[in-house]
């Protein structure tokens, strides 16, 4: 078993020397609502991905022993990445499906994570709730931002968050996943809303 | 040869890891690390891989992310295996380990690159 048989694929991009910080915002949603678009249009990088192999206990209605059956599924995430502030900062984004089932690797990955992106298609609402729940189980702050599809139905936002249950405080606007510019106003808002949520915190305790 | 076998993601997680099942310190997916210094004959192919990948050092860092993907190795793994070589000196953090929820002061820097984009 020697390592040097294991092909290591090109070169990786590496990060600019300058950096002395880095960031990650999460990209989450269901399937097919532009995760990977998005983590693409604003990446400098073309998306990467890993893969994270994840042990479920699927216990069948038609399993009779009751046993839990141990499968291995094989969970991929894209990631993207940008330098922010003359190469001082990056930030990374990772886009991942929301799936509950899929928790042990969301603990992994909303850990330090400065908030999430909850991308949304109104042809499937019902889809985010899922995400929507483990995102607040786990506190992680998000904004909600409907990827509009030209044949999906539009609705006034006020009715949207209403169908999603959202706090009067979480941000919810529109992108289109395509748009680099777009989506970098999505994290925007995302990011004013974490600081505005931050600061009365910040007065009662100052940083040193 | 590339039996199935022989493939890497067969062998599991804790035999790649040299037995460790959660990294001894606070190493993030988005956690960028540096080669430093340090022979790499004792290390195990993995930790070899790792190491290879930065190519003696001297060109830049990368984040736990871009070493799991560039390996095909499971994100958990590598954040092991980077916990692992940071306390064998083999590779540093250029980046302060920010423990817990992320500062206000982070979250100002990133807003204020964001903006610059736009
Ligand atoms: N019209 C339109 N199509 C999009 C948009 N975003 C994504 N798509 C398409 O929708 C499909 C699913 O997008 P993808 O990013 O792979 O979704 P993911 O499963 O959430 O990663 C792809 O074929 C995209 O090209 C959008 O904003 N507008
Ligand atoms: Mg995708």
């Amino acid at each position: 078993m020697d390592s040097a048989n294991w092909s290591d694929g090109p070169a990786p991009h590496f990060l600019a020397p300058a950096v002395t910080r880095s960031a990650k915002i999460v990209v989450a949603g269901a399937f097919g609502v532009g995760k990977t678009t998005f983590v693409g249009s604003v990446s400098e990088v073309t998306p990467l991905r890993m893969e994270e192999p994840i042990t479920e206990a699927s216990v069948g209605v038609d399993d009779l022993r009751g046993t839990p059956n141990k499968t291995t599924t094989t969970v991929a995430m894209d990631f993207g990445r940008i330098h922010l502030l003359g190469d001082r900062l990056v930030l990374y984004l990772f886009g991942t499906p929301g799936q509950t089932r899929f928790r042990p690797l969301w603990e992994g990955l909303t850990e330090g994570a400065l908030g999430a992106v909850v991308l949304a298609d109104t042809r499937d609402l019902d889809g985010c709730h899922e995400v929507l729940g483990l995102l607040e189980e786990q506190r992680t702050p998000y904004s909600v931002v409907i990827n509009v599809f030209p044949d999906a139905p539009r609705y006034p936002l006020e009715e949207l968050r209403q169908a999603l249950a959202l706090d009067p405080g979480t941000p919810l606007t529109e992108c289109d996943a395509r748009d680099g510019r777009s989506c970098v106003y999505a994290l925007i808002t995302l990011v004013e809303y974490l600081t505005t949520r931050h600061a009365p915190a910040s007065l009662v305790e100052p940083r040193s | 040869m590339t039996g199935p076998r022989h493939d890497p993601d067969l062998i599991r997680p804790y035999v790649r890891t040299g037995g460790r099942v959660r990294p001894s310190r606070d190493v993030r997916l988005e956690t960028v690390v540096i080669a430093a210094s340090g022979g790499t004959e004792t290390l195990a192919p993995d930790a070899r891989r790792v190491m290879r990948l930065f190519g003696g050092g001297g060109r830049g860092g990368l984040a736990v992310a871009d070493i799991a993907a560039a390996l095909e190795l499971p994100p958990s793994t590598v954040r092991i295996l980077v916990s692992a070589l940071m306390d064998s000196g083999h590779l540093t953090s250029p980046v302060p380990v920010e423990e817990g929820r992320p500062g206000l002061d982070l979250l100002q820097e990133v807003l204020r690159g964001l903006r610059e984009l736009v």
